[in-house]
This record gives structure tokens, sequence and C-alpha cells, in this order.
């Protein structure tokens, strides 16, 4: 990297919000996922400007730039693929403004998820995407991925939580897209940034919605000695009409790991537990329970738990919440994949992702959103074993396949990133492609904002570009 | 430039005889704002209408699709339309799977004909908009027009989970898929709600689909002024009862309500009355939750008392949630010469409706209003004639009320409006600072301008 280009920005941004030694960078060259890619300078931004001048003095030295919240994302998204410049949004961290009557918050991208929850909690709002990360990834990270959570299942992604968004784009143009209230005339552009993974334009500022606290939530534990009754449950439960907030399975392998190290009261002897969440008005929430508990029993689950209180809710959730920090303790790497599948075929695709599990040589745990078909298998490897590191892959892309082939789809709230671009073509078309490259092009058009992901770059589908500037090979998506 | 009858005979050649209609008639009645195409072509696949619009990009034929024509008035009437698209013989249920709660449609398929097919399940599509006896699931998505169950089910955005469409290239494109949860690649089909076909000739989509609840109650409750009733709508927003229709409006909205009912043989509610405000509100749920709510609303002590109040049963609920999901379609009809606007404010307090509403009652004019969920609003300024000066006060008015709504930091859209006023005026207001990104989206869909150019907003 040009060393001009470091003293412009320590000169812009002051030296102590700009990173450029090989020690201070290896911390970022990482995120939740897999993969690896390190960046020649991390910086700092406090402002907007501070960011459309970064974006502006990255074009002229002509290298990529990468934004990253907290790095908690799961498919590569915050990576320096092509190296060059990382945005890193922490410390654009202030919520700017709280219209409680009317259920807003207008936020900066490195605002933690939960804090936008803590600060309007007194007034019985919540924001609703509550990933599993959510005590540390931040909402400019959740915009990118467009992230889920188990709630997802009756309240919606981040983008159904999202009303306005500003932008910096690639040549440092800053613009608003959306409207604070109701819907901004014309095109949807704020639906289709969200969860465009940084692609096709930084995030600098953020208006969500807030949601009202429900009346009443009821959770409950179904506790299953065989897998096949647990995902039978959640299909009956789906066909019969119940949503639920929250459907989440855990296999026996997985619960006992958490129950090891949390104790959230998992019974360590069964196959498979659910928890399941109902919210809404108190008799709508104990006539939901009822329903669901009658389901699980019909298939025959062995027991079927209530939380009595905040305090056992609580607790139930910990376990989930913390289970792959639990499963940390079992093998040097896990590798959580990220799949869906239409929910009428859980049973099918659990049985087949032990088989696959059997065919590479992995205890292949489960501990997912079953509600709405979103899998999150897991792999613990070793990431020293070479040979064990590339089957571990192997696994996972069968796995991948298999939702496919199911009628599913390759990510439901990690994104593609650099995990999946290269299977995107089991998806979608050359036609498919060409259109989203337009858009792509659209608002990105050198390719200098988060090269590399979402799409593939093997044969046919993309080029890759090396540019001139050093060691910053510039990967066009 | 070919003729049109040379035209015809490639077209025919193109997609079959039977596909292709020039006759006067069949022309006028995909008129769109005076404006006639030259051809009306009726595909029978995704693959035939890619490959008429590959054959419009060639030639540089503007192509307008349609679905029942119910809302082909929407937006400006297209600058240049040399082809309509038929698009109501793509009918299909492609894939119901009612035990994943997801269905995938031809975008031709009438609105009313996968309600049946979802019922028989216990399922349905919250997607309640006007016209609902003709509308075609395509049009209703390009359309963007509000679902009147908004405030429970939220808008298409929230239940669209995948789209297949023609792009302007002529290629047949997809996005999302067939799952309810999704981030795999850009959301495109977010942009398709509301494009009014500039973007893409639609040919599938895919929802997710919700299960009918057990039963359908409402509340109707009328004030002797506006701000009662406002007190009232507030109050029960606040609430936290989960209310899937909160709808407040004027007594001239309640006269045309009630003449609607005359002609569609309903019954006018007890409760409304000539005169007065009304606040309704619809709610659903199995027994306990109706009940709950019914107790609360009949418990509630809210002062001023409504004048009258009564619960409406299933049916007389069903007739009122009808009738007010239609109201576009009678509202834009309700006068000689009738501007509709939607207005969106961040709130509508007492004092400011109160102005607009003053305003919009000057003679010769008179108005009718209705404040919806998620602070949506419909005006409709009515004159009984078209004289220069009638003319001149609606023309008048409608700027005044764009420049107040965009003072009180809203947006205004003109749904409907002569031909004359919608010359004169932009239906969208004030060009917004992302218009330029807005273009580049429709370069990218549309490359040749081929999808309805001039339709959409600053004359995309």
């Amino acid at each position: 990297m040009d060393p001009a280009l470091i003293r412009e920005l320590k000169s812009l941004l002051g030296p102590t919000n700009v990173l450029s030694q090989k020690e201070d960078l290896l911390l970022y060259e990482f995120d939740g996922s897999v993969e690896k890619a390190r960046p020649e300078v991390v910086v700092f931004p406090h402002t907007t400007d501070d960011v459309s001048r970064i974006v502006k003095l990255a074009a002229k030295y002509q290298v990529p730039v990468v934004g990253r919240g907290a790095g908690t994302g799961l498919s590569g998204g915050a990576l320096a693929r092509g190296g060059g410049v990382m945005i890193v949004f922490a410390r654009m961290n202030r919520i700017l403004d709280l219209d409680l009557e009317n259920r807003r918050a207008v936020v900066q991208p490195g605002v933690v998820n939960l804090d936008i929850t803590r600060a309007v909690e007194h007034a019985g709002l919540y924001f609703a995407p509550d990933p599993s990360s959510q005590k540390s990834c931040t909402i400019g990270g959740n915009v990118a991925e467009n992230s889920g959570g188990p709630h997802t299942l009756a309240y919606g992604l981040t983008t159904n939580h999202v009303a306005a968004l500003e932008l910096v784009l690639p040549d440092g143009e800053i613009v608003r897209v959306g409207s604070r209230h109701g819907d901004a005339p014309g095109y949807d552009l704020c639906g289709s940034f969200v969860g465009s993974e940084g692609t096709l334009a930084l995030v600098t500022e953020i208006t969500v919605k807030l949601s009202r606290k429900a009346e009443a939530v009821k959770t409950l534990l179904a506790i299953f000695d065989e897998v096949g009754d647990a995902s039978r449950t959640v299909v009956e439960m789906t066909a019969s009409g119940i949503t639920p907030s929250a459907c989440e399975m855990l296999d026996g392998w997985t619960l006992r790991a958490v129950e090891d190290y949390i104790h959230a009261g998992f019974p360590r002897d069964s196959a498979a537990v659910l928890l399941i969440e109902v919210e809404g008005l108190r008799e709508a929430a104990e006539s939901q329970a009822a329903a669901i508990a009658e389901i699980c029993k019909a298939n025959r689950a062995r027991e079927v738990r209530t939380a009595r209180d905040d305090r056992e809710r609580e607790l139930l959730w910990k376990g989930r919440r913390n289970a792959f920090g639990a499963l940390g303790r079992l093998a040097p790497s896990n590798y959580v994949l990220d799949g869906v599948i239409p929910r009428s075929k859980l049973p099918e695709a659990l049985e087949q992702i032990h088989a696959i599990g059997k065919k590479y040589g992995f205890q292949i745990g489960n501990i997912f959103h079953a509600g709405d078909g979103n899998l999150h298998p897991i792999v613990l490897y070793d990431p020293r074993d070479t040979e064990q590191f590339k089957r571990a892959i192997a696994a996972a892309q069968e796995i991948i396949r298999m939702c496919v082939s199911l009628g599913g789809a390759l990510t439901g709230e990690h994104g593609v990133g650099m995990e999946k671009n290269e299977l995107m073509p089991l998806l979608f078309t050359d036609a498919d492609f060409d259109l989203m490259r337009r858009i792509h092009d659209a608002f990105n058009p050198d390719s200098s904002l988060n090269p590399g992901k979402i799409f593939p770059l093997s044969k046919g589908c993309g080029e890759i570009r090396v540019r001139k500037t050093g060691q910053a090979a510039g990967v066009r998506p | 430039m070919s003729s049109v009858a040379d035209l015809s005979t490639r077209l025919e050649k193109l997609v079959g005889g039977d596909r292709v209609r020039a006759s006067e008639s069949s022309l006028r009645d995909f008129a769109i704002g005076g404006r006639t195409p030259m051809a009306v072509l009726q595909p029978r696949s995704a693959e035939e209408a890619a490959e008429i619009v590959s054959f419009a990009a060639a030639e540089k034929l503007a192509v307008v699709a349609c679905g029942s024509r119910s809302k082909l008035e929407l937006g400006m009437p297209p600058q240049r339309y040399d082809l309509a698209l038929g698009m109501t013989d793509l009918r299909r249920i492609a894939h119901y799977d009612p035990g994943d709660l997801t269905v995938s449609v031809d975008a031709g398929l009438p609105l009313h004909e996968l309600a049946r097919v979802l019922a028989e399940k216990n399922q349905f599509l919250p997607l309640a908009v006007p016209c609902s006896a003709t509308s075609t699931v395509g049009g209703a998505i390009a359309s963007g027009i509000d679902s009147a169950l908004r405030r429970q089910y939220g808008t298409p955005r929230d239940f669209l989970i995948g789209a297949e469409f023609v792009d302007g290239t002529g290629k047949h494109c997809k996005s999302g898929g067939r799952v309810v949860k999704n981030v795999t690649g850009y959301d495109l089909h977010k942009l398709l709600i509301g494009s009014l076909g500039t973007l893409g000739v639609i040919t599938r989509l895919n929802f997710r689909t919700f299960p009918l609840p057990e039963l359908r109650r409402s509340y109707l409750a009328s004030f002797p002024t506006l701000e009662a009733a406002l007190n009232f709508h507030a109050a029960l927003f606040n609430s936290g009862l989960p209310f899937s229709n909160l709808e407040l409006f004027d007594p001239e909205f309640g006269a045309l309500l009630a003449a609607f009912f005359d002609k569609d043989g309903g019954i006018v509610p007890e409760s409304h009355a000539a005169g007065e405000w009304h606040v309704f509100a619809s709610f659903e749920g199995n027994a306990a939750v109706i009940g709950r709510i019914q107790r609360e609303l009949r418990e509630r002590s809210d002062q001023p008392q409504p004048s009258r109040s009564e619960t409406l049963d299933e049916q007389s609920s069903q007739q009122m949630s009808g009738a007010l999901r239609e109201a576009f379609d009678w509202l834009r009809s309700a006068a000689p010469s009738a501007a509709l606007l939607r207005i969106v404010l961040p709130q509508f307090a007492a004092g400011d409706l109160t102005e607009l509403l003053r305003l919009s009652q000057k003679l010769p004019l008179h108005s009718a209003f209705t404040l919806r969920a998620c602070n949506i609003a419909y005006l409709a300024l009515l004159a009984d004639n078209e004289d220069a000066q009638t003319n001149a006060a609606l023309e008048r008015l409608v700027s005044e009320l764009f420049s107040r709504v965009e003072a009180k930091k809203g947006s205004a859209t003109l749904l409907h409006a002569p031909l004359w006023l919608k010359n004169r005026i932009s239906l969208w207001g004030t060009r917004r600072g992302d218009f330029a990104l807005m273009q580049r989206v429709k370069q990218a869909f549309d490359p040749h301008n081929i999808f309805a150019p001039g339709r959409f907003v600053g004359g995309i």
C-alpha cells in the first residue's frame, strides 16, 4: 500500500483512528467465519463526512474499501478480500434520536444491536431482530447482512425493521433512501440496500422501527427421545397455522454440550429439544401454548415444560444463545453452516445431514431456527489439520447443495459473502447474474466496495481483475 | 419504423395469430390516459413474454404489462406505448406447499381465485387491495397499492419472498426464492413492488401465506367532532390491542361509504350516523381473544364518549372491511371530477388535520377523508363540474396540499386525477435526493427504456 495514503488517512482522522502495523491488522483478518483476509489499513471514522472522505481517498489511490461492524459475521462479509482500506464503524456508535411516540430510532452503524433495545425498553419497546450475537454485533452489520435471529419467525429479518438509511457511495456521495415514516415515493431502494452485503454502498445512519413488547410471553421446552419426532412436531405445528414467535431445535449432541457449559436445564439424556415461544395477548399466548403442547405430545414428546418465570425463560434462552460458544469447548474450531429448506422437508433434511456427516467422518450437530426452516449444522474440526479442514468444507457444501435440492436457499441469515459465492450458480442463472451485476455496477462500478463477495469468481460467472496496487489484488465480484 | 400492419404480421409470426389483437376495440380496452397501443399481445407463458420483450427491445417498442387493468391509471400515462402485454393467460398456481405456508403463482392469476384455493387449506394472502373482484396478483404487486390489512400483516415487502420477471433485455430473471427466510443475493423483487411495470414484466410471484383467522369482528364508533374521534383513534392505537385495521373517517367519507353499501347491497351499520366522525377497528382471533377485545372496548371510559358505538358481527365486519378496502375505487369515481391524494405524515395532529380539511372544503370543492393505520390517509377532492374556475381551484388546492404536507416532513402521492391535472403537477411531489439512484436502478433493469417509459416517479 502506498504510504502516502496512510499519511493522508492519519492527517484526516488523527493517528489514533488509523491502524497500519501488521500486529494491529492481524485482529481484523478474521470474522466469525472460517475465512481469512487481511486489510492493509484499518480506519475508525466518527462521522458520515469522515466516511465520505475516506472513500474518496481510497478512490484516489485506487484501493478497495470494506466496511466492518463488530466482525461477528459468519460468511466473511467483513473481510478485506481485496486488501485495501477497512472502515471499522465501532466509533460511530451513537444513538442519534429516539422517537418513542412514532416508534423510531435513528442510530449510527456502530451501535450494538441490543443497545437499541436497552435504550427503549423502559417505554415497553424493543428492536425485534435478535441475532444470537446481539450483545456484540452492530446494527450496521445487521443491515449489510440482513441478519435474522430466533424471533425472525414471527417478526421478520432486519429488512422488515429498517425505515431509512443514509449511505455513502463509492465515489463519496452521501445519499438518503427510504423514509422515516410511511413509504417513500419511488422504488424501494432501502429494501434493496439492506442485505446487499456492503457491495453497493456503506451505511452511515439507520432509522429503525421499534416494536411494542407483547403483553404475554410463554416459553416452552419440549423434550423428545427421537430427533424425528421433534422435526415432525415442527412440521405439524407449521401446517396447523400456529406461528410461534420462535421455534428453535437443539439435537441431543449439542444440547449436552450446552448443558455442560450453561446448565440451562436441558435434559442430557434426550435426543432433541424444541424451545418454543409464543407471544401476544394473554388469551392468544395461552391458547397457542396449549395447542403447541398438544402437538408435541401427539408427536411423542417425553415432556413439555413451561418456563415459570422470567428467570427460567432467560436461562433457556441463554442456553440457546451461547450454544456455539459451548461447542467451542469440544474442538479447536467449528464451522456453523446456514441453509434454508421448506419447513415441510425438515425431517428429511435432518436425516440427510446425519448421513452426510457419516460420509465425511464428522459428528454434525444441529442447533437451529426450526420454525422457519433455517438450518445451522455445525461441523467441529481442527483447522491445523488441512485434510480435515478440506473434508469439513466438502461436507458443508454437500449440505448446502442438499438444501437447494429440497427447494431451499443458500443462506437464511448469514449472507453469501466469500463463503458461498461459488455456490451461487446452484440457484441463479446467467440471466440472474447479469441483472444482479448490472445493479452492482450501477452503484459500485469499479468494484471498489467489498470486492470478491456474493458473485462467483470462477469461470463463466465473473472475471478476476488484478489491480496494479501491489498486493491489493482487487477481486472483481 | 415499420407500419402497424407490418408490425402485426411480425408479431403474429412471433407468438401466433391468436395471441395478437389489433382491432380498434381491443386497443381501446388497453388505452391509458387516451393513449392506445399498436397491438395487444397475450402471452401464454413466461418464455413467450420474454420473446416478446426481446423483440420489443430490438425494435425499441414501448411495452406496458397489464393485468386486469383496474389500476392502469396510476402514475403518468406512458410517454410511448406500442405494445400492451395482457398477462391474464398466465394464471397457474405453480407450487403450493400448505405445510410450509408458501405459494408460487403466475402473475395473471386473479387474487380472488388464489384466495379460493388458499381458503381450502384454511389460509390466505393478506393482500386486501381495491378492485378485488378483478385484480391480478401481478397487478396488485406492480401497482404498490395499499393493503387494508397492512397494520397487522405488513406490506408485500414483508410477505413477498421471491419473484420471476422478464428484464428489459428480454431475459427471464428471478430474485429471492420459495422459502420464508432467505438472504441469498440482492432482494431485487422488493424493487418490483409499486414499480408500475417500469422495471420488468412480472411473470411469477412467491408469497408466504397466513392461516385464516378463526373469527373476525369489528367495532364502529361515531363522534361529533374530529378531535374526539382522533383522541379515540390514538387511544386504541396505544392500547396494545392487535387491531388488523384502525381507521378514522370524516362525515363525507361516511356518506359515500353508505352510498357504496346501498349500491353494493350491504347493510349500513346501525352506529353509523350521518354528519359524524367514525372510528372503525377490526380484529381477529379465537373466541377468547375476541371476547377480551370486545370487553375492553365496552369498558373504555374515554372522554368524550362516542355518541354511538357497536360491535359488528362476522358478516358486517367483512362487509365494512370490504368497503374500506375498495375505498380507492369508489372515491375516484365519487364525483365528475376527482383528485385522490395519499398522504403520509409523521403524525396526524388535530390542528394540522383541521387545517388540511378546512382547506379542502373550500367551495366549489368538497372532500372526503379517511385516516388509515400506519399514518396513511386518503383525501379525495371532489368537484361537481369541470368548468375553468373549478379546475383552477382544484389545481391550486392540490398544489397547496403537497406543499403543506411536505413542509410537515410528510409525503403525498396523487393516485387519481383528471389527465389535465396530472399533466400540470408532479404526482409524487418534490423530487427526492435519491432520484438519481432510482434512475440507475431503472437503467440496470431496463437499459433500452422500453417498460412503460415516463409512467413512474420523475418521468422514469
